[in-house]
């Protein structure tokens, strides 16, 4: 890219939506923001980032599958996520047991995945091309139909969202008292984690494995120390997505460095920068409250 | 088949009939193909304070579980103010067992409340301007105010003591305007102080809004002043008796299955004295 950003935000603008597949990378990023983020939440509020982890990479096999037998490589995604989804919320979950057996289940299905892609990997004898794509992502080389299905996704799964969102807090923070009131706790705790596998599995084969894990966590994560608010918190996470994703998106288009780091970095230095702050602000707050018992 | 029974003193009174809070008849529950505990027949009485006690494993949490409808019973009949029990009766507020929230849940004191209101519905949550959802938090801010927790209402639920949690825990059971109570040791892993002020608090509860209570309770004497009745859990039975009958040395002991002492203070007070009880402390004779 030879043009350079100026202090013309006007002038910066024009030249970034110049070029059709840097729209495309506009809208499909910030669908792919929007719903990772409305999702990050939940994922964040019920300490779910490992399995975010898994849902982002287990797709990987069953894409190279799907390549092997001559299908479409988002058959074979969705039919591993879901299949990591449902064995994670059959076996993982209990409501007593908390979340140490999911991470271990977790853990073993996500190492497992990743043994088939090797072999799928080889058995296609695939170009290291095609594994780049997936895992980081082909962000600026969107087609029109990828956007369609992009779209699609994400309205589907955030009306869905939106639906079981006030059972779904509820029994993300008291399970029991939730079961008491008529919450359908394990049901519901099945459906988010089959919607974030509907959602992981059509956007991963357009922005890539690290993108979408880093949307489905860092998000969250930020928001999640600003505000224990519940409605405030969701959209936080996703106005912090969205800004993650356009800034990483508008530095990346003015250097010749990949969009993943761009928006990863910004991300993680958000997050650490928070966190930072928060403990600075509560020790000055411990120290204020020393200072008033003295 | 009949809501209301008969008092059996008042029929030359004007209080006719005193409604019934509880009724189980014939009621058993199996886990895993074992009976907890079968053949329970027990009444409570509106507005009723009761314990119920036993041995750990008798079922004392699976008897608040199968009123509140969570555990299916396996044979009999259970009924809340005359209805079949249910999930999601908002005539009972739930208190489950637990040490205390995870220290890094971000959500605030008032939103878990809030969640024992609406959180069992469907559907967008709008914000309070445009659904029109002002009586709802008037609703969360009475119970706050009643229960003493306005202070810290709106710090995230994870930084409170254990007392303040329990205090949000009451709170959230009342805010459906809910006629009974059922508390799995609310006094469990509270200071001293605490158990006094929470029990206090579930006392007025009970005495000035007529709430029914079931308190499961390891530890009795915080709460012994109070209660009307005594439910007992323990070898696959679960029976009730007046606290005069059951806080007894000899019962208590044969309950439990281990020496269990029934003192009487000076100024009339009852003390419940287990050995190697980890709260009470007593002085070794060699000690002495």
């Amino acid at each position: 890219m030879a043009d350079s950003p100026s202090w013309d935000l006007l002038a910066d603008l024009q030249l970034l939506l110049r070029f059709h597949f840097m729209q495309n990378a506009l809208v499909v990023g910030t669908l792919v923001a929007v719903l990772a983020g409305a999702v990050g939440y939940f994922v964040v509020l019920r300490g779910q980032s490992f399995a975010a982890h898994m849902l982002s990479q287990v797709g990987f096999p069953g894409a190279a599958a799907a390549v092997l037998l001559h299908l479409p490589p988002v058959i074979g995604l969705a039919a591993f996520c879901t299949a990591a989804a449902l064995g994670v919320g059959v076996i993982g979950r209990r409501i007593d047991a908390g979340n140490r057996m999911e991470s271990a289940v977790v853990g073993s299905i996500l190492a497992f995945s990743l043994g088939l892609g090797l072999l799928f990997f080889r058995l296609y004898a695939g170009s290291a091309q095609a594994v780049y794509a997936f895992l980081f992502g082909t962000i600026l080389g969107i087609s029109d139909r990828d956007v369609a299905a992009t779209a699609v996704t994400a309205v589907v799964c955030l009306i869905a969202l939106a639906a079981i969102a006030r059972p779904l807090v509820f029994a993300s923070v008291d399970p029991d008292v939730a079961e008491a009131r008529g919450v359908p706790v394990r049901a519901i705790s099945m459906a988010f984690l089959l919607l974030a596998a509907l959602a992981v599995a059509v956007t991963v084969q357009i922005v890539g494995t690290l993108l979408i894990f880093a949307l489905l966590v860092a998000p969250g994560a930020c928001a999640l120390q600003l505000t224990a608010r519940p409605a405030r918190g969701l959209a936080l996470t996703v106005a912090l997505s969205l800004l993650f994703t356009w800034t990483g998106l508008a530095v990346a288009y003015f250097t010749i460095y990949p969009v993943g780091f761009f928006i990863t970095t910004i991300a993680f230095a958000a997050y650490v920068l928070i966190r930072i702050a928060r403990a600075i602000s509560r020790g000055n707050g411990a120290s204020h409250r020393d200072a008033q018992a003295a | 088949m009949r809501h209301w029974v008969a008092e059996p003193e008042a029929s030359e009174h004007v209080r006719p009939v005193i409604e019934e809070a509880v009724g189980l008849e014939s009621a058993g529950v199996s886990l895993g193909g074992r009976f907890i505990w079968r053949d329970v027949d027990l009444t409570v009485t509106t507005g009723e304070f009761v314990a119920i006690l036993g041995p750990n494993g008798a079922g004392k949490s699976t008897l608040l579980k199968a009123l509140l409808g969570v555990v299916p019973l396996a044979e009999g009949s259970a009924r809340i103010f005359g209805k079949p029990v249910r999930r999601g009766n908002d005539e009972v507020g739930y208190l489950p067992q637990r040490r205390r929230f995870d220290p890094d849940l971000r959500i605030r004191a008032v939103d878990l409340v809030r969640l024992g209101l609406d959180g069992a519905r469907y559907g967008v949550p709008l914000p309070s301007w445009l659904a029109g959802s002002r009586a709802k938090s008037e609703q969360v801010d009475s119970v706050i105010h009643l229960v003493g927790a306005g202070a810290y209402a709106h710090r995230p639920i994870g930084e409170l003591s254990g007392g303040e949690q329990q205090r949000v825990l009451i709170a959230q059971a009342l805010v459906t305007g809910a006629r009974m109570l059922a508390l799995d040791e609310p006094l469990d892993s509270l200071d001293l102080s605490n158990q006094q002020s929470i029990s206090s608090l579930v006392r007025d509860i009970c005495q000035h809004q007529g709430v029914t209570v079931l308190l499961v309770a390891h530890d009795v004497n915080p709460i012994l002043p109070f209660i009307d009745r005594v439910v007992y859990a323990a070898n696959g039975r679960v029976v009730s008796g007046r606290p005069e009958d059951v806080i007894r040395t000899e019962t208590l002991s044969r309950l439990y299955g281990a020496p269990v002492e029934v003192l009487r203070t000076s100024d009339g007070r009852v003390v419940v004295v287990g050995q190697h009880e980890p709260v009470t402390y007593h002085a070794h004779p060699h000690d002495i």
